[in-house]
């Protein structure tokens, strides 16, 4: 950990390097009160986070190798696994665009009903997950007042994806995008680059960390849903049924062991998957 | 004739930012757009770059019709106050930008950027990050990043205004120089009279949405066609009831005689009790206040240690320079 200091106003010199704290690399040593705060996270992040994950990652090694490989490649597991993980990539897919469009929508344009829109944004993260399940469930289900009905089909794990996952990219880009500098735009528009090329060149790399954050949030929300999809999806095996919904089938059939080894595949694939969007990400950035 | 603007009104809700505005401004000139914060001079700057639309009026680049012109098609260089950096890239990337957009062939952008980090005097920060850099730099590398295209006019926004009053002065001269070199015509907003009257060769005075006056440094300073200009430009004081440069007054020990000059615009001389003497490096300030107001007059330290003026003296205040504006007149 490294302490960067802010300079003040700094004098017209064009001689003399300066070197960013974060260049260097080399850590400072910790004053009394930020080595009190770095343990105090690591306990509460080792408590809470560290070892529970630990103990899961025990238990799925408790069946031995052979026992992990065999409940990971059991085909109906598999398949719940192929199907959460590809839903939750399309559904981050979908809300990268959707959610930088309406976070575009919320920050760039000013119309009637804005107000209201800002505070539905957030109703399918506030909504307790069984009752957006119950919302879902007589919006698409049998009885579909739009005669929609996706019930026990494979668009209804999307569906429920996409409603609960909404929210994340839209508040991760939305501050970020109301503190962008206008003029750095109007800049680039008078040196002749089209609106497009304005959004590509000076806005996207400025606010691409954020959308890679609120994919890696709206991912991960994904792929442990449960209350939602439960009542629209029917659950059923090598169709609808999602991981968080086979650890659970697990667990009431007394295979821990199982369960164990199911939640730990699918926390290295969200591991995988985080990192990438976070390399992609500065890529992205560096690229400009 | 460059930027031809004729008749151009903005509004913004009720506030009115520019009223039926007409000037022209020279080819390959410096010109300083002049006046007090909220006057309608940045709004027109725009209105050039085409980053705000007149509401009525008509904008003319170099003899084209701009007025419906989008910013990339006017061929302009802005420059903002607070550099609207592109903060990802490089200070060479950031330069190279307009060049990347128009897709010249890297080796001629390689040369350009080259030439204008030299220019700029920014060669050595080619690879840096905005953010590593100091306002003065981040300015340069606007400007460089602004002249890359080669545009038409370059259109500065009170280009030093975030800076301190050192590096100001530093990039004020720059600036001058720079122009000489380059010859592209120029436009820049500045609320500092002083930033004004020091670098352009034309300057445009804009107060309430309205062009007050338009002369050259030297025409504004001694030619002002009313008071606001008169005091926008200078320092101002009162004699009699004419508004005068503090520095064309002379003092002389004891009061005048009735007989100098009282001509049609009132008393060329007034009579009073020194009340305030205020040095200011080289020179000294003496305020003389006679029976209805005060005086302001400046005048060199050796002249005042001549007279040997002390408070509470009587002395006679008159004008050395010829008569200006009589006050309320124009």
């Amino acid at each position: 950990m490294s302490v960067a200091t802010t300079a003040g106003p700094r004098p017209e010199t064009d001689a003399g390097p300066r070197h960013a704290a974060s260049d260097s690399g080399v850590g400072y040593p910790l004053t009394r009160a930020s080595g009190l705060g770095l343990g105090l996270a690591m306990l509460w992040f080792s408590l809470l986070v560290l070892i529970p994950l630990t103990a899961v990652m025990v238990t799925a090694s408790e069946a031995g190798w052979s026992g992990f490989w065999g409940t990971i490649t059991n085909e109906q597991t598999a398949a719940a696994i192929r199907l959460t993980v590809g839903t939750a990539l399309l559904v981050t897919l979908v809300n990268v665009v959707m959610g930088t469009a309406i976070a575009w929508v919320l920050v760039r344009d000013r119309f009637v009903g804005q107000r209201v829109l800002e505070i539905l944004i957030d109703i399918p993260f506030a909504l307790p997950t069984i009752v957006a399940g119950l919302v879902l469930l007589s919006l698409y289900g049998p009885k579909s007042p739009l005669g929609i009905n996706v019930a026990n089909t494979r668009p209804a794990v999307f569906l429920a994806f996409l409603f609960v996952t909404l929210p994340f990219v839209v508040r991760t880009v939305q501050p970020v995008l109301a503190e962008l500098d206008r003029e750095a735009e109007e800049a680039a528009a008078s040196l002749g680059a089209s609106r497009f090329t304005v959004f590509r060149r000076i806005v996207l790399p400025s606010i691409t960390p954020a959308i890679a954050a609120g994919a890696a949030l709206s991912f991960a929300r994904g792929v442990s849903e449960y209350g939602s999809l439960v009542l629209l999806s029917g659950n059923l095996p090598h169709k609808t049924e999602v991981t968080s919904v086979r650890i659970l089938s697990s667990i009431e059939n007394d295979n821990l062991e199982g369960a164990a080894a199911v939640a730990t595949i699918l926390l290295v694939i969200s591991l995988i998957v985080i990192v990438t969007v976070d390399i992609l990400q500065r890529r992205l950035v560096r690229r400009g | 004739m460059s930027i031809e603007i004729s008749h151009v009104s903005k509004r913004f809700g009720t506030f009115v930012a520019l009223d039926d505005v007409s000037v022209s401004i020279p080819t390959g000139q410096l010109t300083a757009l002049l006046g007090p914060s909220g006057g309608g001079k940045s709004t027109l700057l725009r209105i050039i770059a085409g980053l705000e639309r007149a509401d009525s009026g008509r904008v003319e680049i170099e003899g084209v019709d701009a007025t419906n012109l989008p910013p990339q098609k006017r061929n302009v260089g802005f420059v903002f106050q607070h550099y609207a950096a592109f903060k990802h890239l490089t200070v060479r990337r950031n330069i190279a930008f307009g060049l990347e957009i128009r897709r010249r062939p890297k080796a001629e952008i390689r040369a350009r950027v080259d030439e204008l980090l030299a220019l700029v005097h920014l060669e050595q920060f080619a690879d840096r990050l905005p953010a590593q850099l100091s306002g003065g730099q981040r300015q340069r590398m606007a400007l460089a990043r602004a002249l890359a295209v080669k545009p038409t006019v370059l259109l500065l926004d009170e280009p030093f205004g975030a800076l301190d009053a050192k590096v100001r002065k530093e990039l004020r001269d720059w600036l001058r120089r720079l122009h000489d070199e380059v010859h592209v015509t120029t436009v820049f907003v500045t609320h500092d009279q002083e930033e004004a009257l020091e670098v352009a060769d034309e300057i445009v005075v804009i107060n309430e949405g309205r062009v007050e006056q338009v002369g050259s440094p030297d025409d504004l300073y001694d030619r002002p066609a009313n008071d606001f200009v008169m005091r926008f430009l200078g320092p101002v004081t009162q004699l009699g009831d004419r508004l005068v440069r503090p520095h064309d007054l002379r003092i002389t020990v004891g009061s005048a005689g009735p007989s100098d000059h009282a001509g049609v615009n009132g008393p060329a001389s007034v009579t009073g009790r020194i009340t305030r003497i205020v040095r200011v490096g080289f020179e000294v300030r003496v305020e003389v206040t006679t029976d209805d107001h005060v005086v302001t007059v400046t005048l060199p330290r050796s002249e005042f240690l001549e007279l040997g003026l002390h408070t509470d003296a009587v002395v006679s205040v008159h004008q050395a320079a010829p008569a200006r504006v009589a006050a309320g007149a124009a």
